[in-house]
């Protein structure tokens, strides 16, 4: 039986920070004890709904009445100023902004590119990079060593490089770019991070239009031509995404990653037993963290009955990924990491036809990392409690600023 | 029997059903679902069953048990 939505307005206001770096904001638990969904207020002024449930969480994101068109009125943002919401609009909408036939459209020229086949083919490569920054570690003479630095931000950095065709000298670029985007603070730097980012992308599409090359754009590109519709400024947004998404996000996911298995040494023996259980793990951490909390927010199109609770059009719902995936009715004891859970029902990568296109390549990453660092350094540890290390409670992607490690 | 009915016009790409039954799911080269076979035998029947759970797009279905 579904509760009931709580008649008051509950007085969350948006977005919270994280108390404790392992757990939710506690305030989640309450809302999602209250109802599974509740009207919030947002700091941005106005309200939405609270979409907290893991059942109700899915229902939403796959319900095509709810638009992820971040430019329509009423849409729910956490910040809201006149500013960003002109620039929003200014801009050609990226595929996460796109509904129904438009957002298939931009999808599925890209999604071949990411089958879990084509993947399994990059693994040697990952695993060539991988080793390349943990031997570079090994002959670091201090210590300790930044894991931040030296391993979380470079492996997905270089990957993603290699798939797209941007050459790596570029990375440090749009690497310190893409990290002062997804900050909370300071909306002036953030603003000259997008335009700059946007400046250098518009200019290697434009680049790889004269000389395609065999890499993601190219083909692309290739394809395009051939059907005689090449767009610019279409490739530009494509580029955007996957740079700026494919990057930043793993290399949080797996400094993370590695701060809850050596936080949970029980559970990171059972790993290191079987390497067979890595991508059971890979799971339970994305879930355990869900580093990107209520990005998967959605305005309704049209009035719809979810859970008892009726929502209408014009209204702007935030799922919370983060609290569906610590709803102890689809995960018992959420508070308990647990690596042999299997929680591949998580929603750490979204749900719906917006799911994460690059989820299978951050799961690729991640298992290659976990494997080869705890079995090319076994001895590693935190070089300081992790109670203490500068976590991203001021960033929309969690992550660690930093992460000291020795061995 | 379990039959399996996979919508390629719902499909998003995303895999999962591969990476949870490959003995019953594949992708083409475009990344859209191809089903190896529509009656999965039994050994495969209950991870074909929690990949229609995990598609994210709602894209598979069991027809009949
Ligand atoms: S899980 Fe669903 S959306 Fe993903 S490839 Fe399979 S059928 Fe398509």
């Amino acid at each position: 039986m579904t509760k009931s939505v709580a008649g008051e307005l509950a007085s969350l206001e948006l977005p919270v920070e994280r108390g404790c770096p392992f757990a939710p904001p506690a305030a989640y638990e309450r809302l999602r004890e209250q109802a599974p969904i509740s009207k919030v207020r947002l700091t941005s002024g106005g309200k939405a709904w609270w979409v907290s449930g893991h059942d109700e969480a899915r229902t939403v994101l796959a319900d095509g009445r709810f638009s992820s068109d971040k430019r329509k009125d009423g849409f729910p943002l956490f910040t809201l100023d006149a500013a960003t919401l002109q620039q929003l609009r200014s801009q050609p909408p990226l595929m996460l902004g796109m509904d129904g036939a438009e957002h298939s459209a931009a999808r599925r020229p890209v999604i071949g590119e990411f089958t879990v086949k084509r993947l399994a083919a990059l693994r040697p490569r990952i695993q060539d990079i991988v080793d390349h920054f943990i031997d570079d570690m090994l002959a670091a003479d201090q210590r300790p060593v930044d894991l931040v630095q030296a391993l979380s931000l470079p492996v997905p950095s270089l990957v993603i490089c290699e798939l797209l065709g941007v050459p790596y000298p570029d990375h440090d670029f749009f690497q310190s770019r893409t990290t002062m985007m997804v900050r909370r603070t300071s909306l002036e730097d953030r603003r000259r991070a997008f335009a700059d980012l946007r400046a250098y992308i518009d200019d290697l599409v434009t680049r790889k239009e004269s000389e395609p090359g065999d890499d993601l754009f190219g083909r692309q590109i290739a394809r395009q031509r051939q059907q005689g519709t090449l767009d610019h400024a279409g490739l530009v947004s494509l580029a955007f995404l996957l740079l700026t998404a494919g990057h930043e996000t793993t290399a949080n996911m797996i400094s993370l990653g590695v701060v809850g298995l050596l936080s949970h040494p029980e559970q990171l023996a059972l790993v290191k037993a079987d390497p067979g259980k890595t991508p059971m793990a890979v799971e339970e951490l994305l879930r355990y963290f869900t580093i990107a909390d209520g990005v998967t927010s959605r305005l309704a199109t049209e009035d719809v009955e979810i859970g008892g609770v009726s929502i209408k059009a014009g209204e702007g719902v935030i799922v919370s990924g983060l609290s569906a995936n610590w709803d102890p009715a689809a995960f018992k004891d959420p508070a308990e990491l647990d690596v042999e859970r299997g929680a591949r029902h998580h929603l750490a990568f979204g749900f719906g036809p917006h799911q994460c296109l690059g989820q299978n390549l951050a799961r690729l990453e991640l298992q290659i990392v976990f494997d080869t660092l705890f079995r090319r350094i076994p001895t590693l540890h935190l070089a300081a409690p992790a109670e203490d290390l500068p976590f991203k409670t001021d960033a929309v992607i969690y992550g660690v600023h930093e992460l000291p490690v020795t061995w | 029997m379990m039959r399996i009915n996979a919508d390629t016009g719902l499909c998003v790409g995303s895999g999962q059903c591969v990476l949870t039954e490959p003995a019953v799911f594949d992708q083409a080269d475009d990344g859209i679902v191809a089903l190896l076979t529509d009656h999965p035998d039994d050994q495969s029947a209950a991870q074909a069953r929690h990949a229609v759970t995990l598609c994210p797009s709602r894209a598979l279905s069991i027809l009949q048990e």
